[in-house]
């Protein structure tokens, strides 16, 4: 069906699903940012825990490792990281690929876009539970080690049901700067959010229509990912007594 | 010193400087000669600066009200500052930036006699919008902090000032912003070095700083990883300058550790 010029259609028909409006392409770019932000927040909280056990209770050498790797991710910019990542880590795999004796890989975009924000989650996620872990009342962990209680089941019925309660605000900070960081993926030409709403609006000069909506999108994210985090906080904080008195 | 260099440590130094020598040996920097890319370089390092320090002062000047707004300010101050401060922290800067320049700018034009007004030349280029959308970036998330910063004030300290007679001007001078700031300097710190990181974002508006001339080096000389390395050292060395510059101001402040 050809469509009439962008200039005659209105806001609402632009924003629509139908042959002439962008609204499937736009919430397939939420889609597929909801869906990097989830995948790299996972990984990235992986990192963290192990990142954050290294730095406190594991020997000098991996706590200097783990200590480079969040001064590194912290002090570069997350638009180099992806950059040099998003060469990096394709070309690194194909070279070991290529010594094993296999044939190259292409690396789904989607996947690269996840381990690079990953990576970059990972060093803040670190930081994150460190402070957590520090805050769990000492004695609980040297009243757990009294009863005999291997580091493992210390640090499983111990330490991560007693930090979580710390750790909610920041994990939750964390999880809106990861909706936000899958923006930079735009950059290196991946179809989210951004770059959806950048082809939209190039294309029919909308500009104040679709990036309002796109912004909303956003934000919409962010309201309900507030309020989903502060009921995980008052559910991790059940059984505490509440400092007003 | 010596609690630093333990066994393990020099032993990872050791790698380190190897890793170093290996990427300045193997690696090819012979572009890092070319005299065109080292003005370029030195060029794009000032900009980046120049970008996080003025956003940051404009920012900050505008955090101080929208804070003051929402701190203290009447409700319909106080409704907008916070609405400003949601919409800023809950939309990636990218696409402020991309706001600002792609749809500011497409409708300057239409405005008859903007073309032959003074303003034109400066509206025809990039970096205002740059500069525009970082500076309201940092003016959104510092409004946040600076909320909370006149929020913790003592009000044992404003009481005094206006026992002892002060307009309210003299006491937001002298007693409570001097104060509200104290409180931030840390907070202040760590968001300059977070907006050294959101510089490189102005290069997909076309505004030449360091990532973006990095960016050219690649396409001239095809060179994949080296200028990417050279990029992140400099970023390192800036966030190390920044830090080490808020430390010493924050020394030089009498502060009562308990």
């Amino acid at each position: 069906m050809a469509c009439p010029p962008p200039s005659q259609l209105t806001s609402f028909e632009l924003l629509g699903f139908g042959d002439c409006g962008w609204g499937a392409t736009l919430l397939w770019g939420l889609g597929n940012s909801l869906l990097i932000a989830a995948g790299a927040y996972a990984l990235g909280f992986l990192i963290g825990i192990g990142g954050a056990f290294g730095k406190l209770y594991g020997g000098p050498i991996l706590r200097d490792v783990a200590a480079i790797y969040t001064t590194l991710v912290r002090a570069v910019p997350e638009l180099v990281l992806i950059l040099i990542l998003y060469y990096a880590v394709p070309g690194l795999l194909n070279e070991v690929m290529v010594a094993l004796g296999q044939e190259r890989i292409i690396l789904p975009q989607f996947i690269t876009g996840v381990v690079v924000l990953a990576f970059v989650q990972g060093a803040y996620q670190t930081e994150v539970l460190r402070g957590a872990i520090l805050a769990v009342p000492h004695g609980q962990i040297e009243a757990a080690r009294a009863m005999g209680m291997s580091p493992l089941l210390v640090a499983r019925r111990i330490i991560l049901p007693l930090m979580t309660s710390n750790a909610v605000p920041g994990l939750g900070n964390l999880w809106l700067n990861a909706t936000k960081d899958t923006a930079l993926l735009a950059v290196i030409g991946f179809s989210e959010l951004t770059k959806a709403t950048y082809q939209a609006s190039a294309t029919t000069k909308a500009f104040f229509t679709f990036y309002p909506a796109a912004m909303l999108m956003y934000l919409l994210v962010s309201m309900v990912s507030i309020y989903l985090f502060s009921r995980l906080e008052k559910w991790a904080r059940r059984g505490q007594r509440d400092v007003r008195g | 010193m010596k609690a630093f260099l333990q066994p393990h440590r020099i032993v990872l130094l050791a790698i380190g400087l190897l890793l170093i020598g290996l990427a300045i040996g193997l690696m090819n920097w012979s572009w890092l000669e070319n005299p065109k890319y080292q003005v370029l370089i030195v060029q794009g390092i000032w900009r980046s600066i120049w970008l996080t320090v003025v956003t940051m002062i404009i920012g900050m000047a505008l955090a101080i009200p929208i804070g003051l707004a929402q701190a203290v300010g009447p409700w319909y101050l106080a409704i907008p500052a916070r609405a400003f401060c949601t919409v800023i922290r809950g939309t990636p800067l990218l696409m402020q930036i991309w706001l600002l320049y792609y749809g500011l700018g497409s409708l300057f034009p239409g405005i008859p006699g903007i073309r032959d007004s003074v303003l034109w030349p400066i509206l025809r280029q990039a970096w205002p919008y740059a500069v525009v959308a970082l500076s309201l970036s940092v003016a959104g998330y510092e409004g946040e902090v600076m909320r909370g910063a006149f929020k913790g004030v003592p009000h044992g300290q404003l009481e005094s000032a206006k026992s002892m007679g002060m307009p309210p001007f003299t006491m937001f001078r002298r007693i409570w912003l001097p104060q509200a700031i104290q409180r931030v300097l840390p907070t202040i710190g760590g968001e300059t070095v977070l907006q050294l990181k959101s510089t490189p974002l102005v290069s997909t508006i076309t505004v030449v700083e360091i990532y973006s001339v990095a960016g050219r080096i690649r396409q001239d000389t095809f060179i994949v990883y080296e200028p990417l390395l050279l990029l992140a050292a400099i970023y390192m060395c800036i966030t190390g300058l920044i830090v080490l510059a808020f430390r010493t101001y924050e020394r030089r402040l009498p502060t009562r550790t308990a």
